[in-house]
Order: structure tokens, then sequence, then C-alpha cells
């Protein structure tokens, strides 16, 4: 019996030999990705590349188009990209909140409330949420000319928080079943109707998933190329994904630099959210599978 | 505050014993009026963007809208657009494109999915994580800025860093998306792929109890002994449930062909099934978009995603899921 006293020494030196193993294979398969990225981030500095390799100096001509868009030939006759991006924002936002908004007042009542259709709700919700919902872009195209919301931002932000909403309400409900529910009975006993009941005691106890589904509807929104690319065809209230698509649709290697400067201004703001919230984002990443 | 308590329980019990005298009609709304209120919503949400979409699609696969017809001169066609479809020449390279990219990519995405799960397990967690947000990255960079990544690294030489790294190796320098199109398609869509197989992997594999771990090691059983005979085992379902529905997200999506190839070179190359859809209905050359012909192609994989998602609902116990709310219980 001794021996099971002791499992860790003894099985610990047998290891090590391999222990380096798994690390070398780690970084040989996740090599591309970050050497895409690093590359990315340094081309957008040189004034030209050849492979790995800077060919001329270290410039920020590059970057111009955030100070002196005017003077980038190839931005001439397209939108100014301070504009863009608060459209990509407002988008991104809008998004975020409408999917907030819904899905925390539909996971409640499915978390809470006994009504009619309820389980068929739940299932139906499970059901989209692994339903391929890009496979009926031709038919919401119908559905959008009908509403008059073709071609207009509120539109995309509609569809886009739809399809966002079938994982937003499960969540939700996951996370309003974890809370007790002896405060708001307490509230409700206390003659507190349920609305406000749910605005003032329970969604605040549900605050750090609120905060996790946010981001990630705003990573989502923010990053949404097909639905403006297909809904918004006019441009007039173009976001940065439909841009970038553009000015790569353009001739591919006309210049790289400035390609991969917008670029890494587009992804900066998702890098650094990530940077903050990676823990609740892997989480909420893991438990609902979409993508 | 005339006993608060008792509305409120009728109220979340939705019956209607508690209020005789009204109608059963009134007395239902007044029951459910609190539901209504939270779900309706979400409930035009759905009908709206789903449900009506799905009999969209339906019906318009039956008739011939197209940009020439507008959105009012259409007529049902019955099946028409079916037997144009696959008497037509392309639907076979269609239909073998999207079964080399599904199978191909799945492959891609499981593997390397499961390779980056166990490796990354069995480091040191703070290392193990650092991998796994980077494998995170594809999956949360914008799909153009992604796309435009690896669109310049397979340029042709002096530019493309492919190449770079290939050719130490022995592989000829060339033009990658001309000439072998499916490599980049399918590294493209791995590399966003697999981050979904590592996550779902990564949780299972963290949910098995360590003492088997340790017991295994214990008795003597090496690194691959435990893999194989221990964590393979343990994971099946989720590997199941990710094989199922990765497939089905593959079979409809395009977005990174359409940034990439956009089913190119040529005629066809790298054309999948959801792509022609999309190709036919929205972005046609030819400046004629047809709905209706779209719309039939796009229903056989409404038609997949709906039996597929339903059997995963069946298979993967949605009934424990769905267990009664205890608030309830009064």
């Amino acid at each position: 019996m001794t021996s099971v006293a002791a499992p860790s020494p003894s099985a610990r030196p047998r290891l090590r030999p391999l222990s380096v193993v798994p690390y070398a294979l780690l970084a040989a398969t996740t090599l591309p990705i970050l050497v895409l990225y690093a590359w990315l981030a340094y081309g957008s500095f040189f004034q030209n590349m050849e492979g790995l390799r800077p060919v001329g100096s270290f410039t920020l001509e590059h970057w111009r188009f955030l100070w002196d868009p005017g003077s980038v030939e190839q931005l001439r006759n397209k939108p100014a990209i301070i504009p863009m991006t608060i459209n990509t924002f407002l988008f991104a936002i809008s998004t975020a909140l409408v999917v907030l908004l819904i899905s925390s007042m539909a996971g409640y009542a499915l978390s809470r409330l006994a009504f009619p259709g309820r389980r068929m709700f739940l299932g139906g919700v499970l059901l989209l949420h692994s339903f391929p919902s890009v496979t009926l872009l031709i038919a919401t195209f119908i559905v959008l000319r009908q509403l008059g919301l073709y071609d207009k931002l509120l539109g995309v932000i509609l569809v886009k928080a739809a399809f966002e909403l079938p994982f937003g309400v499960w969540i939700m409900k996951g996370f309003f079943d974890n809370v007790p529910w002896e405060l708001e009975m307490a509230a409700l006993v206390a003659g507190a109707s349920r609305l406000r009941t749910w605005w003032r005691v329970v969604l605040p106890l549900v605050r750090p998933g609120l905060l996790a589904l946010g981001i990630l509807a705003f990573v989502q929104g923010w990053n949404e190329f097909l639905l403006p690319f297909v809904f918004m065809p006019s441009g007039s209230q173009q976001t940065l994904s439909t841009f970038v698509r553009a000015i790569l649709g353009e001739g591919r290697f006309v210049d790289y630099g400035l390609l991969a400067a917008v670029g890494l201004y587009y992804i900066a703001p998702v890098l650094v959210l990530f940077a903050l919230a990676q823990d609740q984002l892997m989480r909420i990443y893991a438990g609902g599978v979409k993508g | 505050m005339d006993r608060p308590q008792i509305t409120e329980i009728t109220e979340m019990r939705g019956t209607v014993s508690a209020v005789p005298r009204e109608g059963r009609a009134a007395a239902w709304w007044r029951a459910n009026a609190t539901a209504l209120l939270f779900m309706g919503p979400a409930a035009v949400m759905v009908l709206l963007f789903f449900f009506v979409p799905v009999v969209i699609t339906l019906a318009l696969s039956l008739t011939n809208a197209a940009t020439a017809t507008g959105l009012s001169n259409w007529e049902w066609i019955g099946f028409a657009n079916f037997d144009q479809i696959f008497r037509g020449q392309f639907a076979g390279i269609v239909f073998r494109n999207t079964l080399f990219y599904v199978l191909a990519t799945l492959a891609f995405n499981v593997l390397v999915g499961l390779g980056i799960a166990l490796l990354s397990t069995h480091v040191e967690e703070r290392a193990g994580g650092f991998f796994r947000a980077v494998w995170l990255l594809p999956r949360i960079s914008p799909s153009p800025v992604y796309a435009l990544m690896w669109v310049w690294a397979a340029a042709i030489p002096p530019f493309g860093i492919l190449n770079e790294f290939l050719s130490p190796i022995g592989v000829t320098p060339r033009d990658w998306l001309n000439s072998d199109p499916w490599v980049i398609v399918i590294l493209v869509n791995g590399f966003v792929g697999a981050s979904l197989a590592m996550l779902v992997f990564t949780s299972a594999i963290k949910s098995i109890p360590e003492d088997l771990f340790r017991a295994a090691r214990v008795d003597g059983a090496s690194a691959w002994q435990i893999v194989r005979r221990i964590t393979l085992p343990l994971i099946r379902w989720p590997v199941l449930f990710v094989l199922v529905y990765q497939s089905m997200s593959l079979l409809a999506s395009y977005e990174y062909i359409l940034l990439t190839t956009n089913g190119g070179p040529g005629l066809y190359a790298t054309e999948v099934w959801s792509l022609w859809a999309f190709h036919t209905a929205l972005s046609n050359y030819y400046g004629n978009r047809e709905f209706g012909l779209g719309a039939a192609m796009a229903a056989i994989l409404v038609l997949v995603g709906l039996v597929v998602s339903f059997t995963l609902l069946r298979v993967f116990r949605f009934n424990d899921l769905v267990s009664e709310p205890r608030v309830e219980i009064t």
C-alpha cells in the first residue's frame, strides 16, 4: 500500500524526458497563426515586404489614412474611414444591446415562468441554435425588402441580432437558472411586479453573464461581413468589413502595406477586448457552440 | 396590499381556476400576460427571421422569381428549378466539390482540434491556456482581415510567406490560389474550425476525474496508453457531436471561400453548394439574380439543416435540458 502514497514522485521522473514533446508540438502547430498575425502588424510599418523580409525602411506612410486620408490614392473614391468606423461601432453596439435585451427577457421567462408553449419554444431555441442560419439569406433578403429595411443599417442590425438570439436566449436561461429564487420571491411577495423584479432584482445578479454575452455579441457584430455585404449594397452606411473586402478585391498585391494597416486598425478593438475578457469569451464560446 | 402572493402564484402557474368569474379567453390572457410580455420580442424575431424565411425559401424554390420578373410578376413553376439544377452540367461538379470540402475540412478540424486539446491539457495550465487563446484568434478576427492574411501568405514569390516556409522542405514555389486553391480553402476554414473542436474537447477532457489519470499512471501506463484507453473513450460523445455539428455548418458555410477564391479560379473550381446558391440568387455576374433557382438550391440545405439540428436535439438528450423551472413549485 505504500506505493499508493507516492504516485507522483515515481511517475514524474519517467515522464520528464518526454515533457518537452507536447510543448514542441503545440508550438509547431500554433506557429502559423502567430506568424500570420505578426506579419500583418510588421507589414503595415514597412514600405514593402518580400515574404518575411521588409523592403525599404520603417515607415508610417501606410497609416496615413488615419490623419491624412485625402493623400491616399487608393482611398480617393471611397467612403471616409472615421464615419465608417462609427457605423461599424453603431452596428456592433446596437446588435449587442438588442441581443442582450431580448434574450435576457426571453431567458428569464423560460427559466422562471410556466406558460403554454414553453417546452416548444425551448426546443425551438435549441434547434435554431445549431441550425445554419446562413442558408436563410435569400429568403431574409425578401423579408427585408417587404419590411422596407433593405439597404438600411437597422435591417442588418435586426437580422444579425435575430441570428445571435437562439444562442443568447439559451445562455441567459442558463444564467437565470443558476440564480437562487428566494430573493425574487421575496420581492414578488412584497408586491413588486414581475417586470420590476426582473429589472431591479434579478438582472443585477446576472451582471457577469450579461457582460460576457454583451462582449461576445459586440465582437460578432463588429466582425460581421456577410450581412452588410448582402443587405447594404449601396455603401452609404458601409462598415469596415465590406470596406476591407472592397479594397482586397481590387488588385490583390497593389499596396499590401495599406491593406495591412487598415486590417490591423479594424482588428485592433477585437484583440483588445479579447485580451481583456479572454476567460469569459473562452468559456462562452465553449458553452455555446456556434460557428 | 390585498394578498399579492395569491395573484402572483396564479400568474406563475398559468391556471385559470382562481379567476372563475372572467371569460376563459380573458382569463387566459390575464394568466399569460407576463409571459407574453417577456417572450413577445423574442417570438417576433424568431418568427420574422427564422420561421418566415424557412417558409419563404421553400415557397420561393417553386417559383421563377428573379430580377427579370421582379418581386411581383413571378409564377409558380412546380419543381422545374430542381429539375434544372440536377439536369444541369454543374450540379455534379459542385456536389463533388462540396463533398470534398466538407470531408477534408472536417478531418482537419477534428484531428487538429483533438490534438491541440489533448496537448494543451497535458502541459502546464497557463501554457495550455495561451496556446488555446492563440488558436481562438482566427475565430474572433473579422473574416475579411483573416482572409486577407491568407491571400497574401499564399501569394507568388517573393511576396507570400507560404512559399518561403515550404520551399526549404522541397515544395516548389507557386501561386497557391491559382494552382492549388483547395489547399488554401481548407487551411483558411480549418484554422477557424479547429478552435471549436478544441474548445469542446478541452472542456470534455477537463471534466474527466483526475483520479483516473493518476490511477493509470500508478499502474505504469504510458502517456499514449492513457490517451488511447482513458481520454479518447470518455470524450467519444463530444467527438461525435462535433463531427455532426461541424459537417452541417461546413455544408452551409461559404464566407471564407467567398473571400479567398470566390469559387474560382476559373469556372466552379472551388464552388460549393451553398456558395452556388448565393451566387445564383444574390450575387450574379450577369445581373439577373435568380431568387427562385437559388432558393431551390438553398432549400436543400435548409432541409438538411433542419433534419440534422433535430437529430442533434434528440440524440444529445434534449429532455434533460428543458426540465420544468423550479420557481413554479409553490
